[in-house]
């Protein structure tokens, strides 16, 4: 959400990007501790410094969502540093979980259609080099089966997200009368002055 | 609030609308051009588009979407970016400079042979290194400030509500009123179409709350506000209950309080049985029927203040009507539905949804049928719209036969023709005023 108050950003953007230069040869490591999980990539974005506000990015190859640069205001109170931590929270466990359901289904559906085609006695590639292909009637039996193999563990995901939505949303009404409470009280305290 | 892949028809239905406005909307842009008039020539551009039937059929509703956000005015940019890209241009020197010990003065031609190769090769990671910065840089020209400008909020809320699936509901709620027997009140119209349309907005926006990592996934709902991050969710749901509430009060106390109730009812129907139902279990496809069947029943009962036997007939079509169009469409969105964990009759039982849609297909027959005899229309209804009930009933069993993708493409873009073109049927054979038979309550 974006911040009302202007700030500064607290690194300045060659800098930023050098840490993220950095960042960049961390990654590997971090994907290998993650391994079971999707490669997680670092973002390397720095909004400009005048800025005020989050940044959001292009949809990530994997869990095609789009990653948010959340923006941390000079005096930013503890309901807003909550706020922010939930949905970077919130950002991370989406991604995670989408990447990883989408490179699964990829993966698996991989596997399906070669084991198809080895069964029709078939080669991967035809001759022409293209890839061969099920049709969709073939498909079909591959797309049940990935659904109910997946339906508890979207069970326990659409509950979680359902939560984390309501809590982000009330937590941003929150926020934003505070933030209108304390304008109206600077308001009052200029008046009185 | 139909069954959320509605887009296509709706687009299809406000097209000849769209249509005429477009041509009239033409012409004054040409004598002053206004910034609304621009928005809105936009808007009405894709309407016109979409009213060629073969330019239908060459786009499919997930291409359509696609479409859609390429035609999306350009934008200005933002003041920030300039910024940015001054900030990554700065970005490459530095990096250039980094990566390049010696100084520019080498590059003479005296270089001995070893400093020469040095060059080469500094040359050689200098380009990839501006590749890669390149590839960043185009990176990040792709991140947009998350700033609400003004100018742009009547686009992102007419998305967010889905504002042509809207019009398809208050269409059809029209239709409704105005088959109800009984004097046609202009005031009462107008306040149910204009509940009915912030019920509507109201129930879709909150439907876009609870789905973004969903819409996210697939290919047809991926450009939504919420996704692209052009709307907070707080804003989302203000304006939904902004909405919701003038809506249902306007219903209930300008038009009648069973209006207001079959509102709200739809509304939580929407939104909290059918949006979570949908990644449970195939019921959802059932509930949602239901949900676009309830908006004609609203104009009936605006019109008449009660249930009668003719606002059920009227719900029922509209309730048929959804199967053959929901599951001929979702017999190609299959992969996604797969992937994004979502429970279709299509995925998990495709024999089942194939009978169904013939099913119903044939069950619009018998309702049509049974029009006159609940005295909504004359006995000529059901025999002017027997060629169209049977051609789509045709095409329900061809698709029930073949299974493939091309049959459910056909039944589903007759769909799109059929629902507007039974309703305009259905009134142009009213039951004129003072004809009724021995049962059915006098008009109030």
């Amino acid at each position: 959400m974006a911040a009302l108050r202007p700030g500064r950003r607290a690194l300045s953007p060659p800098l930023c990007r050098a840490l993220a230069g950095r960042g960049r040869r961390l990654a590997p490591e971090r994907g290998a501790e993650r391994r079971d999980a999707a490669p997680n990539r670092v973002s390397r974005f720095c909004p400009p410094r005048k800025s005020c506000h989050d940044w959001i990015g292009p949809p990530d190859k994997y869990s095609n969502l789009r990653p948010v640069h959340f923006y941390i205001p000079e005096n930013e109170s503890p309901l807003e540093q909550k706020l922010r931590e939930l949905r970077q929270e919130t950002q991370e466990w989406n991604q995670q979980f989408w990447a990883n359901q989408n490179l699964t289904f990829r993966k698996e559906k991989e596997e399906f259609i070669h084991s198809r085609l080895k069964a029709k006695g078939l080669a991967l590639r035809a001759e022409s080099g293209q890839k061969a292909t099920l049709n969709a009637e073939e498909m079909a039996d591959f797309y049940k089966e990935f659904l109910s193999k997946n339906f508890q563990k979207h069970m326990y995901y659409n509950r979680d997200w359902y939560k984390r939505n309501f809590a982000i949303t009330f937590f941003m009404g929150k926020v934003a009368l505070e933030r209108i409470w304390n304008k109206l009280r600077r308001k009052q305290k200029k008046i009185s002055n | 609030m139909a069954a959320s892949p509605h887009t296509l028809s709706s687009r299809l239905l406000t097209g000849w609308v769209g249509g005429c406005v477009w041509y009239l909307e033409r012409r004054a842009i040409q004598e002053s051009p206004h910034k609304f008039m621009h928005l809105f020539r936009n808007v009405n551009k894709r309407w016109f588009t979409f009213q060629h039937f073969n330019f239908l059929r060459r786009m499919y509703v997930t291409q359509l979407n696609r479409c859609l956000s390429q035609q999306v005015k350009p934008k200005p940019e933002p003041v920030a970016s300039p910024f940015l890209e001054k900030t990554s241009s700065c970005q490459d020197k530095a990096e250039i400079y980094e990566m390049r010990p010696l100084p520019p003065q080498s590059l003479s031609l005296s270089r001995k042979p070893n400093e020469k190769e040095l060059i080469e090769l500094e040359s050689a990671s200098i380009i990839e290194g501006s590749i890669d910065v390149e590839e960043e840089t185009k990176d990040e020209k792709q991140w947009k400030e998350m700033k609400l400008h003004m100018d742009d909020l009547p686009g992102i809320l007419a998305r967010l509500s889905k504002i042509k699936l809207t019009a398809l509901v208050v269409s059809t709620t029209s239709a409704g009123f105005a088959l109800a027997p009984g004097p046609f009140d202009w005031p009462c119209f107008l306040l149910t179409s204009v509940g009915t349309g912030l019920a509507s907005c109201a129930a879709n926006s909150i439907n876009q709350f609870f789905e973004v990592p969903f819409d996210s996934n697939m290919n047809r709902t991926k450009n939504r506000p919420l996704v692209r991050g052009q709307i907070s969710p707080l804003l989302a749901m203000s304006f939904a209950t902004c909405c919701a509430v003038p809506g249902v009060a306007l219903l209930t106390c300008g038009v009648n309080p069973l209006t207001g109730a079959l509102g709200v009812f739809n509304i939580f129907l929407y939104t909290c049985c059918y949006t979570p139902l949908k990644r449970i279990s195939i019921a959802n496809t059932w509930v949602g029927a239901i949900v676009g069947a309830i908006p004609p029943v609203m104009g009936w009962t605006a019109a008449t203040g009660s249930l009668d036997a003719g606002a059920f007939l009227l719900g029922g079509i509209l309730y048929s009507w959804q199967f053959p169009h929901f599951n001929a469409l979702s017999w190609g969105l299959r992969e996604d539905y797969s992937r994004g964990g979502y429970c279709m009759m299509s995925v998990t039982n495709p024999g089942l949804c194939r009978r169904v849609a013939l099913r119903h297909c044939l069950a619009l027959i018998g309702l049509s049928t049974a029009a006159p005899v609940l005295d909504v229309t004359t006995w000529a209804f059901p025999v002017v719209s027997l060629p169209i009930n049977l051609y789509i009933s045709y095409l329900g069993f061809r698709f029930y036969v073949d299974a493939d993708r091309k049959s459910s493409r056909r039944l589903f873009f007759c769909s799109l023709w059929h629902l507007p073109l039974l309703l305009l049927l259905m009134l142009t054979c009213k039951q004129p005023p003072g004809v009724t038979h021995d049962k059915g309550d006098p008009p109030s």
